[in-house]
């Protein structure tokens, strides 16, 4: 109290100048306090408990590991089971890209077309749009019904004389990674649907007009005109889509457990098997980062491409 | 002065005295973390604790419930972190790792503090010279079958030997009617059919895959087990879809009507009757090799029990162990669960009301307890090499030897 009335006004006001200077400067620190902190703790942390672990021996199971750098690394790259991992991974992931962007944007210029009435757009627009809307512990028991050998999907083919025998879809190595790969173009060609065909309806009337007036029909309209106009929309989403699909893991754990014997062993199944059923958290750990920097080196191109866009 | 220094003095001792005894009688908290709960009709297994908390006063028991897989990852986590409950509800399959990273007790010390009788306890787990686990309740595996298709085949008598069961299969088996003998589980998301459907096999017999605690599947029990199975999968007694399957598709296919045969969990009877109420079925022991009449194994698989490393009340958490060992509680645990005793002399009061649980009975009884992989290291991962193996050999890439021997030594490195 004393040492406030001992103050002229002037030191005063030169006081609260400084504070509310110094409250402005801090002011930007706050707003993003909340979203930094959650950062910081949901996933930097985590991100480099993981990276630690796996320069461990023995993490979280032994109450004082070992910094052992690179052996975890070198261990799963010379387990052939992990190396067969990698190979269906690329292979589930690039095919499930490259048939999700076929089917998805088939689809979207058939919703878009002309020739559909409206009423029957509609109507399809729902239809197409259902695999969507389930998760992947319902698509995974929805497609072990259809592909059972004694399921809807047999009894077609058999009936139409195209197989004479019960096909183990899931249960042969011949055909579990290809099954596999077929429900996830299933699961997830809706949202290249959807989002192509927004792209489509963005596309300017006047480029097909021109194009008309050229003499280029559907097919070359569609090369030169539909295609590099969605080319920035198709290029984002398949980066985005190769990325989730190299993570994707109850779809496979659900339908075929990564077997049959090794067949549909993916990155995914086998950091799993490696943390909770061996108990090998270190080693879990190192599969998950070589799945990290393969996601990463995705995402390094996506935003790339999201700077050449912009 | 003097005289009020000594009031003081002697209200602050009275005060101590009080605390001392206010503390010697406060209550206790036991955390008990299992899976069971859920799996009983509702506020069951807290009646059964309700009722060790009045006969215990000072000890109360707070349940940490969930399903099966949940409360696994929370177990192994607990023990890592060093924060696992008191008492835990253990599967045998976990027992050896937690056991070796020290999360949970050997109960042998606490078994001579207290007096507890082992004899009555049907099994002890084991690792090395320390116990650590009793099943509290057993769900054996015999063999379920559909007694219509069985009559509809011609097939008068339960199998009791492989030639037996292999012949009941070859007739109930038409593949144009999409009717099969046998089912056999094998998914590797779950790789337990190992367990309760291949390796039974060699329990049944009174054969074991272990030699001295160490693997030993190279054995002609073993080898053999896996040829006889082979040759049902090459005859195409086995219904399609093998590797893929799962516990779940193998009752489904049999409350259809789709096998004739399956090895299964008593768990599942009730199961089965709400399903298909009309399915006429019954049950017998697993088959042994031809000529064999000694006892047999049957496999099962157990909520068992244990103390935590960690607990600071281990005496009074296995105060709460002996009360479910004891007889009659046992007795009611099982009844309610549907389930056999883990105390010798408790008896279901199912057993008298239902035939077939009578029945399974009476299996359990001519027979021993028998799951080798309970006790044993990552017993889950063991289960899937040997799972990788055997497909491999059903798809023909090998012989039923070299799936033994590779399966040997993938188990001689986790051991």
């Amino acid at each position: 109290m004393a040492f406030a009335t001992a103050q002229s006004p002037g030191a005063i006001g030169r006081g609260m100048a400084y504070a509310l200077l110094h409250r402005r400067k801090l002011a930007p620190y706050l707003y993003v306090a909340p979203s930094v902190s959650l950062f910081f703790l949901l996933m930097l942390y985590p991100m480099v408990a993981v990276f630690r672990y796996s320069l461990l021996d023995g993490a979280i199971l032994k109450p004082s590991p070992k910094f052992v750098w690179f052996d975890n690394f070198l261990q799963i790259f010379s387990d052939p089971v992990f190396v067969q991992a990698i190979g269906h991974t690329l292979y589930f992931s690039i095919m499930s890209v490259i048939f999700h962007i076929i089917v998805g944007l088939s689809f979207a210029l058939m919703l878009n077309s002309d020739r559909i009435a409206r009423p029957l757009q509609s109507i399809l627009r729902v239809l197409y749009i259902l695999p969507w809307l389930f998760t992947a512990v319902i698509i995974a028991i929805i497609w072990r019904l259809i592909l059972d050998p004694n399921g809807v999907i047999n009894a077609i083919l058999m009936a139409l004389h195209i197989v004479d025998f019960k096909v183990e879809w899931f249960s042969s190595s011949r055909t579990a990674i290809h099954a596999l790969t077929f429900v996830n173009i299933w699961a997830g060609y809706p949202l290249y649907m959807v989002t192509l065909l927004a792209g489509l309806q963005g596309i300017p009337r006047d480029l097909y007009e021109a194009a008309s007036i050229d003499g280029a029909g559907p097919v070359r309209q569609l090369l030169h005109v539909t295609l590099p106009q969605l080319k920035p929309i198709i290029v984002s989403i398949a980066l985005l889509d190769f990325i989730w699909t190299m993570q994707v893991f109850p779809l496979v754990w659900m339908t075929t457990g990564g077997g049959p014997i090794h067949a549909t062993e993916m990155m995914s199944i086998y950091t799993y098997k490696a943390a909770f059923s061996r108990f090998q958290f270190s080693i879990a750990s190192a599969s998950a980062v070589v799945l990290f920097i393969i996601s990463m080196s995705m995402t390094y191109f996506y935003i790339k491409h999201q700077k050449a866009v912009r | 002065m003097r005289l009020l220094k000594s009031t003081l003095l002697a209200k602050s001792a009275a005060l101590a005295l009080a605390l001392t005894i206010g503390g010697a009688h406060a209550e206790t908290n036991l955390e008990f973390i299992q899976w069971w709960e859920p799996e009983l009709p509702a506020g069951a297994l807290r009646g059964i604790m309700d009722d060790f908390e009045a006969q215990n006063p000072g000890i109360k028991v707070t349940l940490i419930s969930g399903p099966y897989a949940n409360t696994r990852d929370q177990i192994v986590v607990g023990a890592a972190s060093g924060t696992l409950s008191d008492v835990v509800g253990l599967d045998g399959a976990w027992v050896n790792d937690l056991a070796k990273q020290g999360a949970i007790a050997d109960l042998n010390p606490l078994i001579s503090a207290s007096g507890f009788d082992v004899n009555e306890v049907a099994a002890v787990i084991k690792v090395g010279d320390g116990s650590y686990m009793f099943p509290v309740a057993s769900f054996v595996y015999p063999v379920f079958m559909n007694l219509d298709l069985l009559k509809e085949a011609g097939v008068d008598t339960m199998p009791s030997n492989r030639t037996e069961f292999v012949d009941a299969a070859r007739k109930l088996t038409s593949a144009d009617k999409n009717q099969y003998g046998w089912v056999l589980p094998l998914s590797l998301e779950s790789p337990n059919g190992i367990q309760n459907d291949v390796m039974s096999w060699v329990w049944a017999s009174g054969d074991s895959m272990l030699k001295d605690g160490k693997p030993d599947v190279t054995n002609e029990a073993v080898v053999g087990t896996l040829e006889f199975i082979k040759s049902m999968y090459d005859e195409g007694l086995i219904s399609p879809g093998t590797f893929a399957k799962k516990e779940q598709d193998k009752v489904e296919e049999f409350v259809n009507g789709r096998v004739g045969m399956m090895v299964d969990s008593l768990a599942h009877i009730n199961l089965i009757r709400e399903r298909n109420p009309d399915l006429n079925f019954g049950i017998t022991a697993v088959p042994a090799v031809d000529g064999y009449t000694g006892k047999r194994g049957l496999p099962y698989a157990s909520w068992g029990i244990g103390v935590s490393a960690n607990s600071e009340h281990k005496e009074e958490a296995f105060k709460l162990v002996s009360y479910l060992m004891s007889k009659d509680v046992n007795a009611k645990l099982v009844s309610i669960a549907n389930a056999f005793p883990g105390n010798v002399n408790a008896k279901p009061d199912f057993v008298t009301s239902d035939a077939l649980f009578g029945k399974a009975f009476e299996i359990f009884q001519e027979g021993y307890l028998a799951n080798e992989f309970v006790g044993l290291p990552v017993a889950e991962e063991l289960m899937r090499q040997m799972d990788v193996e055997v497909q491999g050999m059903l798809e023909g890439n090998q012989s039923a030897a070299e799936a033994a021997a590779k399966t040997q030594a993938q188990w001689e490195t986790a051991f």
